[in-house]
């Protein structure tokens, strides 16, 4: 009777390892493409760019504040589209605590400052030389939005143009 | 859950067919001529227990028949995964939806509606995998212990009825004279086989590590499955393409920002049939066009000084220069670069100069560097150039504006204002690859072209594999099971005194051939009868029923 309930036992305990075993190969390997991009939740990458004033910013400057993380480009129609109202947004919500930052996905100095005039952009535009910031986000699709809120935590991810309402209802979602 | 006692005394577990010690038939084997010899008749332990819901999971691991299913789903499986090409192997620009469909017709579209475009990462050939992987390990467990136990227990004195139903057994009628097996000892001890006695009886064996070949065969395999699994572990395997300019330096993705390379040069030589060291090749040139013969791209690996954060400026420590070529590829600190891809004069530069459209005279010249343009260039004096707008990739949008479609200088135009004494609030033209249009009226002066720089730019493909060991281990463990269990057999040889009559009888896993020859070497000289062999006795005499050894 005894050794048959230590052969339960082990046989139990194989059975588990193994069985966790699969259920880790499967879990790593669905996680393998969503690791590819950026999870809602997760902590936002830190970086440290330049503004096109010369001014740095780094990203863990602004814990305690809501950050409206945009990446685009100059080629890119519905950036273009959303910039004016991120524009407007950014003047209601500066006070109240939440910082745009729009990361240009490593545009020449001219392209990116042709546009700030064009569209008369006051918050701060920075260039990713090298795409490493880029590469830290995953940036796949542009224009991506990643809403960092006050803990530095990324509250959600959005691909594709923005209307001016939903832009305020983010900023809303990430007010300190 | 009844133990069975033998005869003998000896108690053996529920499910034995064979006593471990003295061989005496238990259960319904006793009707067979010959005694089914497999894992010793000894109880597979999946075969004892069917109680509880692990045991029977643990049954269903442990069955052969399961486990030949699963191997078979498995192959036809990666069979299928091989039919087309895998997601991975189709070109990066094409989408996948469409790709399959447009070139393989309604049958590349099942085969993507059915997900056997991403087959060898889906959920359910992992799960086969899987089990297949369980299945190896429990059927082992499950085989080798009860083995590996009634072969450390055997008996040296067997029961007649085990002796008898053995497919080589003889009998030697004494008739008062007694045969010394001394010189059969020595002689058995000659052939490295392991004597042991007990009262007069014999057990000769020797092999019998041959008997664990399967085993170790299996533990290879686990081995290996275990590497394969680890590839999606982070950190463990990296697979990633690296473009390059020329002259340009960027960090090696998968590093972590730890290694930058810098572009110095790529090459792409071709064979020359009008030079004299490629003549022989002149007939294939003729043939398919041109031939490559070497891709090169020169390099200088940089290492980071210290851990920095993206975006931050790094300062780069130069490790070394080296030329990678297809298959020379630059290894460093478990990375290696391969040479994979190029692509030959990307437009770097684009110089004009400015010039009075009647006379044609020059008034100076400007190269815009097509990466990084400068918004004022300044020219002979009293002249200048504004850069007011600059596409890239040009094209015009649905409205007849001109944009860009991407940030690579694929197709670049310009829109200048020129800046001269005699027009000083300037002339707006526009400028693209052999087109000039001058939206605001008749210009004086035009931007006339002046020729271009290029670059190439090459690519590389990062490889990370640190399971290429395991892997390998996992390979080497597999063949020495092979080997232990294909080049041995493990053979016995048993004699027994029974009264007047000594018995011989003998078992082999394989090549039956070798024991007879054994036996017969050890009996030669000595007036024991030789064994015959039952089982080609029954086949001469019936033609049928065979049965398995």
């Amino acid at each position: 009777m005894d050794k048959k309930k230590r052969r339960l036992v082990s046989r139990t305990i194989i059975l588990l390892l193994l069985g966790a075993a699969l259920v880790f190969a499967l879990y790593t390997n669905f996680t393998k493409e969503k690791n590819e991009s950026l999870r809602k939740g997760s902590d936002a990458p830190n970086f440290v760019l330049t503004d096109m004033e010369g001014k740095e910013h780094m990203l863990s400057d602004y814990k305690g504040k809501g950050v409206f993380l945009n990446f685009w480009g100059t080629y890119c129609k519905p950036c273009e589209y959303e910039m004016p109202y991120m524009e407007s947004q950014y003047k209601n919500y500066k006070d109240q605590g939440v910082e745009i930052l729009a990361v240009n996905v490593g545009e020449s100095d001219y392209a990116v400052n042709n546009f700030i005039a064009k569209h008369n952009l006051t918050f701060p535009v920075m260039i990713d030389n090298g795409s490493k910031v880029e590469n830290a986000y995953r940036v796949d699709i542009l224009p991506v939005t990643f809403l960092i809120d006050k803990k530095g935590e990324v509250v959600d991810i959005i691909t594709g143009a923005l209307t001016e309402e939903s832009i305020q209802k983010h900023m809303e979602r990430i007010k300190p | 859950m009844n133990e069975v006692k033998c005869d003998c005394g000896h108690v053996n577990p529920f499910g034995t067919k064979i006593c471990s010690k003295c061989g005496m038939v238990l259960g319904n084997e006793k009707e067979n001529k010959l005694i089914d010899m497999r894992y010793e008749g000894s109880a597979r332990r999946s075969q004892t227990y069917k109680k509880t819901i692990i045991d029977k999971i643990w049954n269903f691991f442990s069955s052969v028949k399961v486990g030949v299913t699963l191997i078979v789903i498995a192959l036809v499986a990666s069979a299928i995964g091989t039919i087309l090409p895998q997601e991975m192997y189709i070109p990066s620009t094409a989408t996948p939806a469409e790709h399959y469909e447009l070139e393989y017709g309604w049958f590349g579209k099942v085969y993507y509606e059915l997900g056997f475009h991403n087959l060898y990462s889906s959920w359910w050939y992992l799960i086969i995998i899987g089990m297949l992987g369980i299945s190896l390990l429990i059927a082992s467990i499950d085989r080798f212990f009860p083995l590996y136990r009634s072969l450390k227990k055997q008996g040296v004195t067997r029961h007649d009825g085990f002796m008898k139903r053995q497919r080589i057994y003889g009998v030697t009628k004494l008739d008062e004279q007694d045969i010394d097996l001394e010189d059969v000892k020595k002689r058995l001890k000659k052939q490295r086989y392991h004597i042991r006695e007990e009262s007069g009886n014999i057990l000769a064996e020797k092999g019998r590590f041959s008997r664990w070949g399967p085993y170790v065969n299996h533990i290879g395999l686990i081995i290996f499955l275990i590497g394969a699994l680890l590839r999606s572990v982070p950190g463990m395997y990296i697979d990633k393409v690296l473009w390059l300019r020329e002259g340009e330096t960027k960090e090696i993705p998968g590093t972590n920002g730890e290694y930058y390379l810098q572009n110095n040069g790529f090459t792409l030589e071709v064979y020359d049939k009008e030079n004299k060291e490629d003549e022989q090749y002149s007939a294939a040139i003729d043939k398919t066009g041109t031939i490559a013969k070497t891709y090169q791209s020169d390099v200088t690996l940089y290492e980071a000084q210290r851990e920095t954060i993206p975006g931050e400026k790094v300062d780069l420590n130069k490790l070394k220069d080296f030329k990678i070529k297809v298959n020379e590829p630059l290894k460093h600190d478990h990375y290696a670069l391969y040479q994979v891809d190029y692509k030959l004069d990307e437009l770097s530069t684009m110089a004009f100069n400015l010039i009075n459209k009647k006379t044609e005279e020059n008034y100076g010249s400007l190269k815009v560097d097509l990466n990084n343009p400068q918004k004022k260039y300044e020219l002979n004096k009293g002249y200048s150039v504004d850069l007011i707008s600059y596409f890239p990739d040009f094209e015009f949008d649905e409205k007849g504006q001109p944009r860009t479609i991407s940030k690579i200088p694929n197709n670049p135009a310009f829109i200048f204002k020129m800046y001269t004494p005699d027009k000083p609030d300037g002339e707006v033209s526009f400028v693209a690859i052999k087109e000039t249009v001058e939206p605001l009226g008749e210009n004086t002066y035009k931007m006339a072209f002046n020729g271009v720089e290029t670059k190439d730019v090459t690519a590389l493909t990062v490889r990370k594999d640190l399971t290429l060991w395991i892997l390998f281990t996992g390979g080497i463990i597999f063949m020495v099971g092979v080997v232990q269990g294909s080049y041995w057999n493990h053979r016995r040889i048993w004699i027994k005194r029974k009264n007047e009559e000594i018995l011989i009888s003998g078992h082999t896993n394989k090549n039956w051939h070798g024991i007879k020859r054994d036996i017969k070497h050890a009996i030669e000289s000595t007036s024991l009868c030789e064994p015959s062999d039952q089982l080609e006795e029954e086949k001469s005499s019936t033609k049928g029923e065979v049965l398995n050894g």
